[in-house]
């Protein structure tokens, strides 16, 4: 790990005027930047320690119904607050199938939003990757590929986003709470990561010094808790990466869809909100072939960038089984195994 | 970088020490304070060797700065035993042979200890092999250590049957 300078400021203004100077980095969790460090694949000059950051570890229900989530509060801590798990069920089971205890335990909910992908290639410093260092070009394309984007992905960079946590929240309509020099703003998670375009470093929408404090989830987010799942498919039962995950949520009234929520998680570069399948889904039939019809809306604009088409495929899958588990009802209590999807719905067992 | 002072609790004894920011809280407890029960496995939080409980909470001490973790209550492998006397846990994993070559194994009894004051697996093995996922053994110990973690439950749970009675 190359030498830097530590600071642990004591206020958010000061936090945001040490990170403000070039070649900052705001530690809180840690989880995925000492990693990045050790590997040289980032080289901060100076770390901000956020993690003591007074009033930023809360959670709180706010005057016009929506819930603030402080950007140091924990991963397991969300997903183990049993009433955040009952009012927003997806979420919870997306912490709870995200890394291990361990790695939960220490995750942030802001440092979540900002991890960064896990293409081999951007690890790889011996390998072209314009995310890590613009301009080298990317060897993963035409390298080991199976795993990387279909949907979103440029010429320049075809890497995944890895979040759980962000796939259902960008379905809920999630709210990031920005302070930066300017003040403080709001910006949709869905227009808060970036696709790769021509600058694939550029990952999301924070300027220099900018400080996630809070994100919030908004009223309407908690109405679909009677109906909504995470499904997750990974390469090993726990403690591994997805695949493809999807989130889906309804509210469903008499057989009809009265209202739908839609995302994809390690489709592309951001977690990806399915918008031309929720307006398939609104006011159809509750039935598979609905949901055949969303989950080729999901996908009508896939294409594979390399040795992935398998992954179109399986996301039109696990599109339908998501909706099929959210139709027959959120679980009492998260699985053993949250979000696999062998533990979810009828006949979707191993040894069934 | 001049070293920053700060103060930890480990397993019950204080120090002062004076640190390099880029020390992990792992080669802190290995290389200074010569308590290497707790191993570096993979050094990158994949394979829970390095389990400790920070404040009560397990987490990889590889991906810990001890600086960022000043005035911290930090338990190891070496604060787990009474004495002679092994913690339920320790007993448990050696009854039912989840004990094996001692690399990942006190990783894997700091991270049962963490999984149990969570509270969240009960006697579900399901839920104790999701829960105890950090931690990687290529001697395939994990069928003993379920065995072991549903055992400790057990007697802790009688202890504290005993303590209230």
């Amino acid at each position: 790990m190359r030498d830097f300078d530590y600071v642990r400021p004591a206020t958010i203004p000061d936090a945001i005027a040490a990170a403000a100077r070039p070649g900052s980095a705001y530690l809180a969790g840690g989880t995925n930047l000492l990693d990045l460090m050790k590997g040289g694949i980032t080289s901060p000059e100076r770390v901000v320690d956020i993690s003591r950051l007074p009033e930023l570890n809360r959670v709180e229900r706010l005057d016009d119904g929506s819930l603030r989530i402080g950007a140091l509060v924990r991963n397991a801590d969300l997903a183990h607050d049993t009433a955040f798990a009952k009012a927003y069920p997806a979420v919870a089971e997306a912490l709870l199938s995200g890394a291990s205890a361990q790695l939960r335990n220490a995750a942030t909910v802001g440092g979540n939003l900002l991890q960064r992908t896990r293409c081999s290639y951007f690890y790889d410093t011996a390998s072209a990757c314009n995310r890590r260092e613009p301009g080298t070009g990317c060897d993963a394309i035409g390298g080991e590929n199976r795993l990387h984007a279909v949907l979103g992905w440029s010429d320049a960079c075809i890497a995944t986003h890895p979040s759980d946590f962000c796939v259902p929240l960008v379905a809920l309509d999630a709210v990031v709470e920005i302070e930066g020099k300017q003040g403080r703003r709001h910006v949709t998670l869905e227009e808060f990561h970036r696709l790769p375009g021509e600058t694939p470093q550029r990952e999301n929408v924070l300027e220099p010094g900018d400080l996630i404090v809070a994100v919030r989830l908004p009223a309407e987010a908690a109405s679909f808790a009677a109906n909504a799942r995470y499904l997750k498919v990974r390469e090993r039962t726990s403690f591994a990466f997805a695949v493809v995950s999807a989130a889906a949520a309804l509210v469903v009234d008499s057989g009809k869809i009265r209202a739908a929520r839609l995302a994809l998680g390690g489709v592309a570069a951001k977690p990806w909100r399915a918008r031309s399948a929720e307006a398939v889904l609104l006011g159809a039939d509750a039935n598979e072939a609905t949901f055949a019809s969303a989950a080729d809306a999901a996908l009508a604009d896939a294409s594979p960038s390399g040795d992935n088409a398998f992954k179109i495929e399986l996301a039109r899958r696990i599109v339908v089984r998501a909706l099929t588990s959210a139709l027959a009802g959120t679980p009492e209590r998260i699985p053993a195994l949250p979000a696999s999807p062998f533990s979810s719905i009828p006949g979707a067992r191993h040894d069934a | 970088m001049t070293s920053l002072p700060i103060t930890l609790t480990i397993n019950g004894h204080r120090h002062e020490l004076e640190v390099d920011p880029r020390v992990t809280l792992l080669d802190l407890l290995r290389e200074r304070l010569d308590l290497t029960g707790t191993k570096k496995g993979c050094d990158r939080g994949q394979c829970g060797a390095c389990t400790v409980l920070v404040d009560g909470n397990r987490i990889n001490s590889c991906l810990a700065l001890a600086v960022s973790h000043d005035g911290a209550n930090v338990l190891t492998i070496e604060g787990v035993a009474r004495g002679e006397e092994l913690h339920p846990v320790q007993a448990a994993f050696i009854a039912h042979d989840g004990f094996q070559c001692g690399f990942c194994t006190p990783g894997q009894i700091m991270s049962t200890l963490g999984l149990i004051a969570e509270g969240q697996a009960g006697d579900d093995p399901e839920r104790i092999r999701e829960g105890l996922s950090g931690n990687i053994c290529r001697c395939a110990a994990y069928g003993g250590i379920v065995e072991a973690v549903l055992e400790a439950q057990e007697q802790l749970a009688k202890a504290d049957r005993r303590t209230a009675a």
